[in-house]
């Protein structure tokens, strides 16, 4: 019995071993690759045949169509406004559908359903015309202030998670401050957002992370405008059929390093999910 | 403060909608239908009269100067095309700028949503009339602007926190999503690109072409719709059984070191998406390291390669395999808190019963996973049919096939929208798609969401 357990467990360690090999790598490859000292595209050989960190260092050296560190900050500006106005519409709407009662509350939230089963962006040339129609469009700063419209103006139907969290919250809590004389607006700004921090952060974080990989809706906006990309059409670019044999190596050391916070970013995301699944007042 | 003197009278105050409060109210009332704010000016109630009034002014100015036109200019979209008019009386060709069927038919739409806006505040007039005139008749005294103010912290807070987000829900996909609807209708398509050329209504025109058999689009639509589902039931079940199950082996009780496991498998998942596809597509490129390894391992000759992306099979297949590198550690993910929520007993009661693992996976784990994770299954099912970024930064929807329409083998019906729209600037086809697609998701949705118990008894846990 004893032998056969012990067989049983190294089989699936063996397993395991050989499964998270295949799923390490790929992202080897990409690390591998970033460090190579050849220029050029495709190699006939995988093992680089030196190993050098310009490629890391031309990444911050202005040249030609490439501007990583200006796509960088393009990115982390519009990430951090886009991420604040979500994250408040977020909260408004969830709070709403979970603690008030109110004639328009299941509408709103059929609507919400309803809304969410249409492609995304099937109507992303008509918010490029409406955007163009209100003048967003003249000038790069502008374009950037339309790309976190676009990203945070359709957050308040994202409220699922949030009210589910709030749903947790016991209402004896709220009845007890409605005793002490406290209206519902102090209820939600006293008692319950302090209650909600996992899910404010993870809130945050989620959208946070939204400009940084989304590639459709960047496109659109900034068309041919270099100097306004954000980080993912930026790379994309570098891979386009003109440009991938000077940038091969570059694209790889550029993602590599905007892989890095946005992975931590994403394991912290995690931590808060399980937590505000878990519930916000332990019993 | 009228509220405290008479809760019971608040109730049925509360109660009195639109229709109630026009039919109920006296001839003041009945004008605020009319005159917005009249109830509430005749009785000294000065800002919130002349807050509703200001708006209806400011509503008339708009459709005199504007509006009216607009709604006109829907019927017609445009009959002026831009060009050269011969002038008679200066003998000169003069350039006329011309209609521009695109900018009518947005204008009419943001006219109907004010419309909509200035009714939905006609009926507030008159519900804040009627209260006024109720008010007035039973004695109580009537607020005053501070005290609707304060209101709006306590029985109207919904008003206050949802004003925002519903103006940004309205003007970022309300509006832009009718716009698209309405262009379903029309044929806004590469030909009939405003304003060097108008377009007009076709009404049910294009989904014509794109259903009926025989057409070039159907020949297009059917197969990509096809596919779409093929793709979509692959790499749904496939993460979700695969994730599960290696969830289950990770935190079985034999596992050590389960928290490092669960770290190798995670890190495909933390890197961005795009960054992993886009590595994944160099990967398995012609020239790639895969075909490098496969030449090194004398597999395949020394200058094949495998058209991972070039063959529509093949290309199907290395999606769908791709999409299980980057799914399963999601699912594992998310199963993992789940499954340690199933009680000890039920496998305990199976072993006794001499039930092998297999067994146990089957008659315990997947139905018990299946009951909680139905609505995820769905949701992911939903992402699947829409998973723009899996294809497109892949395949790009290639090997593109010159039976198809401006589409790929492997292109599903959101990025031959996309391309479509983009690329082709055929809008009122990609408008059609997304409707149909909205008729798939919205048909499978109700057959199942319905069922599940987390939407009948949304208040069963509060």
């Amino acid at each position: 019995m004893k032998l056969k357990k012990f067989i049983t467990n190294s089989i699936v360690h063996v397993i395991l071993a050989i499964l998270s090999f295949i799923w390490i790598l790929p992202i080897f490859f990409v690390v591998l690759t970033s460090f190579r000292a050849e220029g050029g595209s495709y190699k006939t050989y995988i093992w680089p045949k030196g190993f050098t960190l310009d490629n890391y260092i031309n990444l911050f050296v202005e040249r030609g169509q490439l501007h990583y560190t200006k796509w960088f900050m393009n990115t982390f500006i519009v990430a951090i406004f886009s991420c604040l106005l979500s994250a408040f519409f977020v909260l408004c709407v969830s709070y709403c559908m979970s603690r008030l009662r109110f004639k328009m509350r299941k509408p709103f939230m059929n609507i919400a359903l309803i809304l969410g089963m249409f492609p995304g962006f099937m109507s992303m040339f008509a918010i490029y015309y409406i955007l163009k129609g209100l003048g967003f469009l003249e000038s790069g700063v502008m374009k950037m202030i339309a790309l976190v419209l676009v990203y945070s103006g359709g957050s308040g139907l994202g409220f699922y998670i949030a009210k589910g969290f709030f749903d947790t919250i016991p209402k004896t809590i709220d009845e007890a401050a409605y005793i002490d004389g406290a209206t519902k607006w102090d209820t939600f700004i006293q008692i319950t957002i302090p209650l909600s921090k996992p899910i404010i952060v993870h809130t945050l974080l989620t959208s946070f992370m939204g400009p940084w990989v989304d590639y459709i809706f960047a496109k659109v906006i900034m068309g041919t405008e270099t100097d306004y990309y954000t980080i993912a059409i930026g790379l994309w670019s570098m891979l386009e059929k003109e440009y991938i044999e000077y940038y091969y190596t570059q694209f790889y050391a550029g993602c590599v390093l905007i892989s890095i916070p946005i992975a931590i970013l994403f394991l912290l995301t995690q931590k808060c999910y399980t937590e505000s699944v878990a519930g916000a007042v332990k019993g | 403060m009228s509220k405290n003197k008479a809760p019971q009278g608040e109730l049925s105050l509360k109660d009195a909608g639109f229709v109630s409060s026009f039919k109920n109210g006296n001839a003041v009332t009945k004008a605020s239908a009319l005159v917005f704010g009249l109830g509430n000016l005749l009785h000294g109630q000065i800002i919130r009269g002349l807050l509703l009034l200001a708006l209806e002014a400011a509503y008339i100015v708009y459709m005199i100067s504007f509006g009216l036109n607009s709604l006109g200019g829907m019927i017609t979209l445009g009959t002026q095309e831009q060009g050269q008019v011969w002038n008679e009386s200066l003998q000169i060709f003069e350039y006329v700028k011309g209609d521009n069927s695109m900018l009518f038919l947005l204008y009419a739409v943001i006219t109907i949503f004010l419309t909509l806006a200035i009714l939905l505040m006609m009926t507030v007039s008159v519900r804040s009339a009627y209260a006024t005139e109720w008010r007035l008749a039973h004695g109580h005294a009537l607020p005053t602007f501070g005290d609707d103010l304060r209101s709006l912290r306590q029985q109207n807070l919904h008003v206050l926190l949802l004003v925002g987000p519903c103006i940004g829900i309205i003007v970022f996909t309300i509006v832009p999503l009718v716009f698209t609807i309405l262009i379903a209708f029309t044929n806004y398509d590469s030909q009939h690109q405003p304003p060097g050329n108008l377009f007009t209504w076709v009404g049910l025109q294009n989904f014509k072409n794109m259903l009926a058999q025989g057409s070039a689009l159907s020949t297009t639509f059917w197969p990509v719709l096809q596919w779409t589902l093929i793709w979509a039931v692959f790499a749904t079940v496939s993460n979700y059984i695969l994730g599960m199950i290696l969830a289950i082996v990770i935190n079985r009780k034999g596992t050590r070191f389960k928290s490092f496991w669960r770290f190798m498998f995670i890190l495909s998942v933390a890197i961005p998406q795009f960054v992993s596809l886009l590595s994944m597509r160099t990967i398995f490129n012609a020239n790639g390291p895969v075909n490098i390894l496969l030449r090194d391992l004398g597999l395949i000759g020394a200058t094949d390669s495998i058209p991972f992306f070039t063959n529509a099979l093949y290309a199907k297949i290395t999606i769908i395999c791709i999409n299980i590198w980057i799914g399963v550690p999601f699912t594992m993910l998310t199963t993992t808190g789940i499954l340690q929520n199933i009680p000890e007993d039920l496998y305990e009661a199976a072993r006794v019963d001499g039930a092998n693992p297999i067994v146990i996976f089957f008659k315990i784990t997947l139905p018990y996973m299946l009951f909680v994770t139905t609505p995820n299954l769905i949701t992911s099912f939903v992402g699947n049919i829409n998973n723009f970024n899996v294809i497109y930064l892949l395949s790009g929807g290639g090997p593109d096939s010159l039976e198809y329409y401006y589409a790929g083998k492997t292109d599903l019906l959101v990025t031959w929208l996309y391309k479509l729209t983009i690329t082709q600037k055929d809008y009122n086809l990609g408008a059609v798609i997304g409707i149909l697609v909205f008729v798939i998701l919205a048909t499978l949705s109700l057959l199942t969401y319905r069922h599940t118990g987390s939407y009948k008894n949304e208040e069963a846990f509060q």
